[in-house]
């Protein structure tokens, strides 16, 4: 690629590509076994058992949407409370100012209202999206990442990394081909 | 081989061989090449197109005159526009029911019908929310649905099931909206790296937000779409049932039956299955998808509406059952259900929900396309002639014969009904273009985990 600056700054990782999502498992697992911490696959569809082989786990997805949810339902509650009881109690039939069985389906209604959209915005947010352009897609071949190859990529800033030996590693995974990918400009990443 | 297909557990649930590639080529092009949609797609397309001019004149005609040209009056204060509601709500449930509730059962032949079953219960909700929207009479104002701090100094009443329908309908668009967009986001990948055109590639890469099918992405969004699964789930149970409460909680002969939330439910969830049915046929021919909707995903969808159906014939009968107990005026609404002036309707309702459907027990008319596809649209009407019997005939004739009067729909009424039936036609033949109408992350991963059943299998 005819990048103008030195190319060894603007390295971010080293791809490698594979035909079947269990040989990207299998390497993923040996790479992390070799000591590479900053590792990701990359994969048209969900692979169970990858976010455990590259060592991932996060929490704050599920964790989000329980705040959302409660938030939903403490807004709903304070809403039916504040307007039935403080602002405008409304005698209907007798009953309760707060006759809270009846607000029950607001408050439910609030609590899968609010957990839904943490779901999904919670979601965007923590895997770092919208966000147009990243270096990996400048990897050799990536556009197929998304339809029919799987890759995976060990980051230049691992501590175990080493541009000559990673790519060697890379090499002996059974790949069908192992390549530098580099940044378009610094930083950001 | 041959004595492992008749197990129908074993039968494959994407017929043929087919690689990643070829499911990205068989679906993307749909997308990506105009070519791939012929004369069949231009006249869909034209003739909802024209038909949606019926609802714009509809709705046109009724802001200017208001709903005095409507067939409402009194006492049949709710005729059209609150059947029509509850029959498109009740249809889009069969989406969110094959999104969620497949998923969390573990289904994987839901994952070759969600797409198009979840753009179908966007479309229905939105025809759903034409109704109520217009039926205020004022729909500029229809905002004082909601509770705002406002100059009136009033709040709504929380304590009426119709302004839990407003909470529960728009939450219910929302959250399919929400659901439908995130799904969609791993196939807008495919597409944008499969375009050709530079124009078509900027479109769907702004829609994929860079997706870039990392996995630490996909763990967080496997966890939040399972998630999206279990809320969507009570949600989609919790929108019908407060849709049967705004007349459960009433006092109307008719109304006034504790069984109806289940029996909405059940009844939505076959009128949905019934729409779903009715598209999927046509579409997976015209589109040459039957090896990923096959005639065993027919057979299963089959299964589900003649299971719901019973359960809603059994509401029939249990309604007629309740009312001679011994209550009067039950007794009476029942005794003009079944002989009174619209009781041709009634018997109409019982011939297409309780004993068309029964035809579906013979495993071959399950897979028989054209008995299938004229099940499914007997459904259709017969879920209609459902809300029918029970809102307008539930009114017309109440405890003073002197207030008793017949209800007619007028020419509006009418129109504006065909007109969303054709609006949603356009919406679905415009998603069929535009977006893939069978996911594609979860077909590939359909193909992936089949492969590993089999693998596993064979050890």
């Amino acid at each position: 690629m005819g990048h103008s600056h030195e190319p060894k700054d603007l390295l971010y990782a080293i791809s490698a590509e594979f035909d079947h999502a269990d040989d990207l498992v299998r390497a993923a697992k040996r790479a992390r076994e070799a000591g590479y911490k900053l590792i990701d696959g990359y994969s048209p569809f969900p692979i169970h058992g990858l976010d455990d082989a590259i060592g991932f786990s996060d929490k704050r997805v599920p964790l989000s949407i329980l705040g959302g949810g409660i938030t939903g339902f403490l807004a709903g509650l304070g809403l039916t409370w504040y307007t039935s009881v403080i602002d405008y109690p409304l005698n209907i039939g007798g009953r309760p100012k707060f006759s809270w069985p009846s607000f029950f389906p607001i408050m439910y209604e609030c609590t899968i209202l609010l957990a839904g959209i943490t779901a999904v915005f919670g979601c965007l947010a923590l895997n770092g999206l919208p966000r147009p352009n990243h270096p990996v897609f400048n990897a050799t071949n990536f556009e197929r990442a998304s339809q029919d190859k799987f890759f995976l990529c060990i980051e230049r800033k691992d501590e175990a990394f080493d541009k000559v030996q990673t790519k060697k590693f890379m090499e002996s995974l059974g790949a069908v081909k192992v390549d530098y990918v580099y940044a378009d400009e610094e930083g950001g990443w | 081989m041959a004595a492992v297909e008749k197990e129908p557990i074993q039968e494959p649930l994407i017929t043929g061989e087919h690689s990643y590639a070829d499911f990205d080529e068989q679906i993307g092009r749909l997308v990506l090449k105009q070519s791939s949609h012929g004369k069949k797609w231009f006249a869909m397309l034209g003739i909802g197109i024209l038909g949606a001019h019926l609802l714009l004149l509809a709705i046109g005609v009724l802001l200017w005159q208001g709903i005095g040209i409507w067939g409402n009056n009194q006492p049949v204060a709710w005729g059209f526009d609150i059947i029509n509601f509850v029959w498109w709500i009740g249809i889009g449930h069969a989406g969110t029911l094959i999104w969620a509730v497949l998923l969390l059962l573990r289904q994987q032949w839901r994952n070759s019908i969600n797409r198009f079953a979840e753009a179908m219960t966007i479309f229905a909700v939105m025809c759903a929310g034409l109704y109520p929207l217009l039926h205020t009479g004022r729909p500029w104002v229809a905002y004082w649905l909601f509770p705002y701090p406002n100059v009136l100094a009033m709040w709504p009443n929380f304590r009426s099931p119709l302004v839990w329908d407003v909470f529960a309908v728009s939450t219910y668009a929302t959250i399919s909206i929400l659901f439908w967009f995130f799904g969609l986001i791993p196939d807008f990948a495919t597409l944008r790296d499969k375009a050709t055109s530079m124009t078509t590639k900027k479109i769907y890469g702004l829609l994929s937000m860079g997706w870039r099918g990392s996995a630490q992405h996909w763990s967080r969004y496997e966890a939040a779409y399972l998630i999206l699964a279990g809320l969507s789930t009570p949600l989609v149970l919790s929108v019908h049932s407060i849709v049967s409460l705004d007349f459960a909680v009433s006092i109307v002969p008719g109304w006034n039956v504790t069984l109806f939330p289940p029996y909405f439910v059940a009844g939505a969830v076959f009128a949905g299955f019934a729409m779903v049915l009715t598209f999927a046929m046509p579409l997976r021919k015209w589109y040459k998808l039957e090896h990923l909707i096959t005639d065993l995903h027919l057979d299963w969808m089959a299964k589900i509406m003649l299971t719901t159906g019973l359960i809603v014939f059994y509401g029939y009968l249990m309604e007629v059952y309740y009312a001679f107990l011994g209550n009067e005026y039950e007794m009476f609404m029942s005794s003009n259900r079944f002989g009174g002036p619209y009781s041709g309707m009634f018997w109409m309702l019982w011939f297409f929900n309780g004993l068309l459907p029964l035809i579906l027990f013979a495993p071959k008319n399950r897979r028989n396309t054209k008995v299938l596809w004229v099940v499914s649209m007997g459904v259709s009407i017969g879920m209609w002639l459902e809300r029918f019997v029970i809102i307008p005939m539930s009114l017309h004739r109440d405890y003073l014969p002197s207030s008793w009067g017949m209800y007619y729909p007028t020419v509006w009424d009418i129109m504006m009904f065909a007109g969303t039936i054709f609006f949603f036609i356009t919406l679905m033949f415009l998603f069929v273009r535009f977006l893939p109408f069978i996911n594609i992350f979860e077909v590939k991963d359909l193909k992936y985990k089949l492969e590993q059943q089999r693998k596993g299998a064979k050890h």
